[in-house]
């Protein structure tokens, strides 16, 4: 199979949904010459024109706002918000009016708007462009929300929120864009609330969000040598959540971790394991476990940043604890 | 601010569209007071924030839409509404939380909304809807049609930053936006001009370098004559407009406001001796418009609308409860 980006892999699918539909528009601060923040999406400002794929100015409310206006108004809009530090800018027309202009409307709304965002530490960014916050806009009805891992994965799970009518998050990861996997070449998309099963194995289910499901992969590489047969699960999707892959496969290994780079506290590593608790309850083996970040702000130094986000070795590590005790 | 003109015939205005005004203006008031009833008697549960005072600015405004244009509401909606034509029944029926309410019973008063007359929503936060309008703006450019959006909110809204935030896009593309200001002085408690160091709020446009116009904003021709202008030059792609109506708010902030201990009296009497239905009414009279007998035939049969639409929304059944998780998402109904 080709290999591409995880960025090239987010461009094309823009790209497609673009040529597709000519109510895709696309707008954010620094795409057009720059291709955005991370360079993942260059040459579609040359390809569709001004109007369609437009810088904004640093008004992220207002943009996410002008977004949503769009979209109520016949267009499909994708709205980059470059860092998910900066969801906090735009709450209020993503929490207060996105989020619920359908369901105060009687349905009468339709909301096809695509509101892309990054999220991630290890780029020493320090506090305020390191933060994965994905659990805040879960916490809110009327948000889809979506935390694609690999660069297939992202692609696929793009074009369907692309085309969904409803307001979606799409979180994707800073330190992937440039890392490079196996893409598929013929068009495809991915199903939302559908988890994806990476690794079957018998002893413990770890459940990683976002790139922490690859990272979870590896480290079953060496669990096994330890005779830890680990399953990982890809949710793919926080909102809706495929419960019953997470519920089937505890009730098969007793054991549970989840992984999730957002703060522990009401983080969405909480949230899974207390929304599947009742149906596991009595096959577990042992405690349900979490691996989030510290509940400290992200460091800028990288020695302390590195400490307090979820790794390969961190997860090696506590899985281990949770089977061998 | 000036009054352009001194007669309506000035205004080049056929009687009809006259009349209609006058009549919009009247739902309006007659709309809000059957709700300060229905609230007292404990029909309508929540907040009542009202537009009666401020009628000229909706209908004026209104006036020069249609209904493939778009406006963004606010939390003291009911009057844009009934301007722009929507339903005084499935109105009042939200008003009461029922069934056949336009929401279904979940918005409410304050979020009463008829896509199918371009209302995009009325919004309980202030200067939400301003971005919301400029995206409206925004998308007709992209779609390539000459639909107009107008942008409705308070005097408080324009010291949020949405407000700043919106016009700056709106003016550097040239979006077919109005936005149109209703100062009534007052953010619930708090008079305007102590918080902010200037008269004119229109004055903010030149920093946009978009025309900002200050206009009575009891006055419904002249309301009437600077929207069409505004709305004229949207439609051919010249931009936007900052439009400040100077109004009143004769109640308080809602019905449970009494509106006295933070302004006086005086104040509150001269604005209401200022009637924009009343003076409208009387210059209809004056200039032989329309006789004292076509008005009562309009009065009255207004009177019945309301009358109705109380009728229809009493009748209408609460909604079930599981109506509560319906319309979150277009599919997937009922996921929580």
């Amino acid at each position: 199979m080709r290999k591409i980006t995880y960025g090239q892999a987010i461009c094309e699918a823009i790209d497609e949904e673009m040529a597709r539909d000519k109510n895709v528009i696309f707008l954010g601060e620094d795409i057009e010459v720059l291709g955005g923040n991370f360079r993942a999406t260059p040459g579609l400002s040359e390809k569709y024109g001004g109007w369609r794929v437009r810088n904004t100015p640093i008004s992220e409310n207002s943009f996410t706002g002008l977004g949503l206006g769009a979209a109520l108004t016949g267009l499909r809009p994708i709205v980059e918000i470059m860092f998910s530090d900066f969801l906090m800018l735009a709450l209020d027309q993503i929490g207060n009016q996105a989020a619920k202009i359908r369901y105060m409307s009687g349905g009468q709304a339709k909301v096809p708007l695509t509101i892309r965002t990054t999220l991630g530490g290890g780029r020493s960014t320090a506090a305020q462009h390191s933060q994965s916050l994905q659990a805040i806009v879960c916490h809110i009805p009327g948000l889809k929300v979506v935390m694609p891992s690999s660069a297939a994965e992202a692609k696929g799970l793009l074009k369907t929120a692309i085309r969904d009518d409803n307001t979606v998050i799409f979180f994707e990861h800073k330190m992937e864009y440039n890392k490079t996997y196996e893409v598929p070449e013929k068009e495809y998309t991915i199903p939302f609330g559908v988890a994806n099963v990476l690794k079957n194995g018998k002893d413990i289910t770890i459940v990683g969000t976002s790139n922490q499901a690859l990272k979870a992969l590896k480290a079953a590489e060496e669990l096994i040598k330890e005779g830890i047969d680990a399953e990982i699960i890809d949710p793919r999707t926080l909102v809706p959540l495929d419960k019953d892959t997470i519920i089937k496969s505890v009730k098969k290994t007793g054991r549970l971790l989840i992984v999730d780079e957002g703060y522990e506290r009401c983080g969405v590593a909480a949230e899974i394991a207390m929304s599947i608790l009742k149906d596991v309850f009595y096959y577990l083996n042992a405690p349900i476990e979490r691996l989030t970040t510290a509940n400290v702000p992200l460091p800028f130094s990288i020695i302390l940043e590195f400490s307090i986000i979820p790794d390969e070795k961190k997860i090696y590590q506590k899985a281990k604890e949770i089977v061998k005790g | 601010m000036e009054n352009k003109f001194n007669s309506i015939k000035d205004y080049n205005l056929p009687k009809e569209k006259l009349i209609k005004m006058y009549q919009d203006m009247l739902k309006i008031r007659y709309f809000e007071n059957k709700i300060t009833d229905l609230y007292s008697k404990g029909f309508m549960p929540g907040l009542a924030h009202l537009y009666i005072g401020e009628e000229a600015i909706a209908v004026g405004v209104c006036n020069n839409l249609t209904e493939r244009d778009f406006a963004t509401s606010t939390h003291r909606g009911h009057g844009h509404l009934i301007a722009q034509g929507c339903d005084l029944k499935r109105m009042m029926a939200e008003v009461l939380g029922k069934e056949d309410g336009y929401c279904r019973g979940k918005g409410g008063t304050m979020h009463i909304a008829d896509f199918s007359k371009g209302i995009l929503g009325a919004n309980g936060i202030v200067g939400a809807g301003i971005p919301i309008a400029t995206g409206s703006g925004y998308s007709a450019k992209v779609r390539g049609t000459d639909q107009v959006t107008v942008a409705f909110f308070g005097d408080a809204a324009s010291n949020q930053g949405t407000f700043h935030e919106s016009i700056n896009m709106a003016a550097a593309w040239k979006l077919p936006v109005v936005y149109v200001c209703e100062n009534n002085l007052y953010g619930i408690s708090v008079d305007i001009r102590k918080v902010t160091n200037t008269n004119d709020l229109a004055t903010r446009a030149l920093a946009y370098d978009i025309p900002g116009v200050v206009v009575d904003g009891n006055d419904v021709l002249e309301v009437y004559r600077v929207t069409k202008e505004a709305v004229k030059r949207a439609r051919k792609g010249k931009g936007p407009t900052l439009i400040e109506c100077k109004t009143y708010r004769w109640k308080g902030h809602h019905l449970g406001d009494p509106g006295r201990v933070y302004r006086l009296e005086k104040e509150t009497k001269e604005w209401m001796a200022r009637c924009p239905i009343k003076t409208y009414k009387e210059r209809l009279l004056n200039e032989s418009v329309v006789t004292y007998k076509e008005l009562i035939i309009i009065e009255e049969d207004v009177k019945r609308m309301i009358k109705e639409a109380v009728d229809f929304a009493i009748k209408s059944p609460y909604p079930k409860e599981k109506e509560a998780f319906k319309d979150l998402f277009t599919e997937q109904e009922g996921v929580k």
